[in-house]
């Protein structure tokens, strides 16, 4: 009696089984959360997977999304920066002041506002690198003088109005022929996604974000200027909001509270997508991921017919659990 | 006192058949510890003997794997270093763990302040702190309301000292408490080390100095490679044996052959009283195709004299010159465009960036410097060079310690370093592995390198250096030919005239046996 060869009639089966496995143990788990929650939605609401609400729902998430691309590479790097909602909500009030609805306007309104998002963004990095404030305490600050000059210029009551080619990147698109409209949002989200994606991925800068995030000491031994590839992420979290700025303005219209709470959903997003907060993981795609999750889950809650004021802690829950489950798999591999 | 009345021979503390291994590594193996009461008792052996792990494993800190512990004959298992402490056994840890921002009174009490009914009662806190000092006749000198932060480190140390006291110990255990003490404070310790010897407690003292050892202690008990060489009565040895039975053990390892003197070219990398910190006066230079070790012991400014050559830590004073040309290194970034590369002694927290792959962490610095002509190179090419094999995919937290060295290594390879600083090159590595690490640095010279290696392994030293230089107390004490002992490279490093009246000739036979 031989007890030793495995019947092979069942190896094979197992084999690919383990192989489906592995393929979706590669996937970051993000994604599959987004499946899910996105089947739970078409479950309610079946016309949600139709094209045009399908893309209305990426154009609500652009925004959100932009953040969170930008938002990535300061975690990734070490540190965080939550001046980013008021940055968008500076955005919008002075460009509506600044735009005043004369189309004329927009061609340099919006390299002034460029400009502006990366100075802040510098600031928080200078701050952080050659002040040594925790980038925690010195983007605080940076909200908090963000808002209270933004209260201070328009008064609580934001004057003036965007003008229409202005609002156009956030609100209207290209007609495509059996899609119906293809917001231009949506193209802009691409755009910057594929490009930071490449930054990040792809070149020595970004290579240089991962080693200053994962170990600043071994990083600094190896030649990395590692006070300069964290301001440089500062510049690019503080370009992407005004990114989104000009996308909220366009797509919501002008308030003072655009741009509220934003800080905390990019950084919900970027930790929905793996990254560790502390430095050294994470990736553009996986941040895209988590900001589509939390804005589709944000669609579910109401669907459900929860209270918006639900939201708040829905999202609190999810950056815990989203954490937490982050720790447990370091642990678990390290 | 009791002295009168407990036979001479009464055992206080004792340690039988000590194992401890870490990650498979044996740390400690059958080690024994006897100490008497009131007696000043040495643990000595040289970097990574085992000192420290046997003095945590008595205090609680660590489990052993196997053995007992005795105290008073009866016998004890610390699982917390709490339980040590309420048995009486206090230790003051190399490194000091105060609060820099309390006062010596708080940081004494720390988590055991005296209590009124509401609150610390702060008028008894500071008279116990002031009576403990008084025990070490410090309460002269530091006030128990001084913020600890802003006292100069020998009183830190008292302070520490005096905390260990408040648990009223049977048995106190120093480890290496004078590494950073100048010989006048080394003096005034030694006294009050000896007063409360005096006053019947135990000390159990850790130190590799063999001045020190010969001071102020009564017996000493020799540790090597984790094992117990010898325990002998102080007043009974003299240097030659005492640095004999710490060195003294064969050479188990092959090494590669050392360069011939033609191949040694010219001057890479020169520094001319060079100074930073502890480091002061360094003359050195480190020439194309020669291996220099650099040895001397733990404190001796090793480390801090890579990190000054790499340009981590800025030179105070002298000058230094690549190439023959003088450069002021501000940052590593400018030392690794000067050509030079350092191997950092801690892989994990200061070489590699643990979750990134092989790939990024050995393109890291190439990517650093952005420069050109180092775009095209090719990493299988390099991987190729240090003989490292597998995918270049993995993160590099689950290569061995051998591989990742090799990882390190190659890093610089790409970036075309002809100045090579190995800090420990071989520390946690295996023994198959150390020995590929030591061929790839003699290729590296004989192509043209110029390679500084620290090494806290004087076999290491001896093995693969063509030239040794010595450290003592933050300057060079002396260079040694290729062929120098152990023992000559100890009495340099320990800066120890020879008490037995042999020549340095003599001590060498009985080191190199």
């Amino acid at each position: 009696m031989t007890v030793t060869a495995p019947p092979p009639a069942t190896a094979a089966p197992e084999r690919s089984a383990s192989r489906a496995w592995r393929l979706l143990r590669a996937v970051p788990p993000i994604w599959l959360v987004l499946a899910a929650v996105i089947v739970l939605i078409a479950w309610r609401n079946p016309t949600f997977v139709e094209p045009a609400p399908f893309l209305a729902f990426l154009r609500r998430c652009a925004p959100l999304a932009v953040l969170a691309a930008g938002q990535v590479f300061v975690i990734i790097a070490g540190e965080f920066d939550l001046s980013v909602g008021a940055l968008v909500t500076a955005v919008v009030v002075v460009a509506a002041r600044l735009s005043d609805g004369d189309a004329g306007n927009t061609w340099w309104l919006i390299p002034l506002l460029l400009a502006g998002g990366a100075l802040v963004g510098l600031v928080n990095g200078l701050v952080t690198t050659r002040l040594r404030v925790p980038s925690f305490i010195a983007t605080l600050g940076m909200l908090l003088v963000l808002s209270g000059a933004v209260f201070l210029w328009s008064g609580g009551a934001p004057r003036g109005s965007l003008a229409d080619n202005f609002r156009q990147f956030g609100r209207f698109g290209v007609e495509i022929p059996g899609l119906g409209q293809l917001p231009y949002a949506v193209l802009i989200l691409v755009a910057i996604g594929v490009g930071l994606w490449l930054l990040l991925s792809h070149t020595r800068f970004g290579h240089q974000v991962y080693a200053a995030g994962g170990n600043p000491r071994a990083a600094g031994l190896s030649g990395v200027d590692v006070r300069r590839v964290r301001t440089a992420a500062f510049v690019i979290s503080g370009l992407s909001a005004v990114v989104a700025g000009v996308l909220l303005g366009g797509f919501t219209g002008v308030t003072a509270e655009a741009g509220v709470g934003y800080e905390f959903q990019a950084i919900a997003a970027v930790v929905l997508g793996g990254a560790v907060l502390g430095g050294g993981r994470g990736s553009v795609g996986a941040a895209l991921a988590g900001a589509l999750t939390l804005q589709s889950v944000f669609t579910l809650l109401n669907l459900l017919g929860l209270a918006k004021s639900l939201r708040d802690a829905v999202q609190g829950l999810i950056i815990i659990g989203a954490a937490a489950y982050a720790a447990h798999r370091l642990r678990r591999s390290g | 006192m009791a002295d009168g009345i407990e036979p001479q021979d009464k055992i206080l503390l004792g340690m039988y058949g000590i194992d401890k291994s870490f990650l498979g590594v044996p740390v400690l193996q059958d080690v024994q510890l006897e100490c008497r009461p009131g007696e000043i008792h040495a643990v000595m052996g040289e970097n990574g003997a085992g000192k420290s792990t046997l003095m945590k494993i008595l205090v609680g800190v660590y489990q052993p794997d196997a053995g007992r512990i005795e105290l008073d004959g009866a016998p004890v298992r610390f699982h917390h270093p709490r339980q040590a402490l309420a048995a009486g056994v206090s230790i003051v840890h190399q490194e000091l763990n105060l609060l820099p921002e309390r006062t010596v009174a708080e940081n004494i009490f720390l988590g055991r302040e005296p209590r009124r009914r509401v609150g610390v009662d702060r008028t008894a806190m500071e008279r116990d702190a002031s009576r403990l000092l008084a025990a070490l006749h410090a309460d002269d000198v530091i006030s128990p309301r001084a913020l600890v932060g802003r006292l100069p480190v020998a009183q830190q140390q008292l302070v520490e000292i005096a905390k260990a006291l408040s648990f009223r110990p049977r048995v106190l255990v120093l480890d290496e408490p004078t590494a950073a003490l100048s010989p006048h404070e080394v003096d005034a310790l030694f006294d009050r080390i000896r007063r409360l010897r005096a006053d019947g407690l135990t000390v159990l003292y850790i130190s590799h100095r063999l001045k020190e050892i010969f001071d102020l202690t009564d017996r000493i008990t020799v540790l090597k490679d984790g094992r117990r060489v010898d325990t002998v009565r102080t007043a009974e040895v003299d240097t030659r044996r005492l640095v004999h039975l710490m060195v003294g053990r064969d050479l188990d390892h092959y090494y590669p052959p050392r360069a011939t003197p033609e191949r040694i070219g010219e001057v890479r990398l020169s520094v001319r009283g060079a100074g930073a910190g502890m480091l002061h006066d360094i003359d050195l230079d480190l020439r194309s195709g020669e291996i220099v070790g650099l040895a001397g012991l733990a404190g001796s400014g090793r480390t801090e004299l890579a990190r000054l050559l790499f340009g981590a830590t800025r030179m105070a004073t002298g000058r230094l010159e690549v190439d023959g040309r003088a450069r002021r290194l501000r940052s590593p970034r400018q030392a690794i465009r000067c050509g030079i590369g350092l191997l950092t002694e801690d892989r994990k927290s200061e070489g590699l960036v643990l979750q990134l792959s092989v790939r990024d962490n050995s393109l890291l610095a190439v990517r650093a410097l952005g420069r050109g002509p180092t775009r095209r190179v090719g990493l299988g090419a390099l991987l190729d060079r240090v003989d490292l094999r597998g995918s270049t995919a993995r993160e590099v937290r689950y290569l061995s310690g051998g591989n990742q060295q090799k990882v390190v290594l190659a890093r610089w390879l790409a970036t075309g370093a002809r100045v090579l600083i190995f800090d420990e090159p071989t520390r946690g590595i295996d023994v198959g592995a150390k020995a590929s690490i030591h061929e790839l640095m003699r290729e590296l010279a004989e192509a043209g390198a110029a390679i500084l290696m620290i090494s806290s392994e004087l076999p290491e030293v001896i093995g693969m250096a063509d030239r040794i230089v010595v450290l003592r107390q933050g300057t060079v004490a002396g260079v040694l030919p290729a062929d120098a002992s152990e023992a000559e490279i100890m009495l340099l490093a320990t800066g120890e005239p020879d008490r037995s009246g042999v020549g340095v000739g003599a001590v060498a036979d009985g080191g190199a046996a």
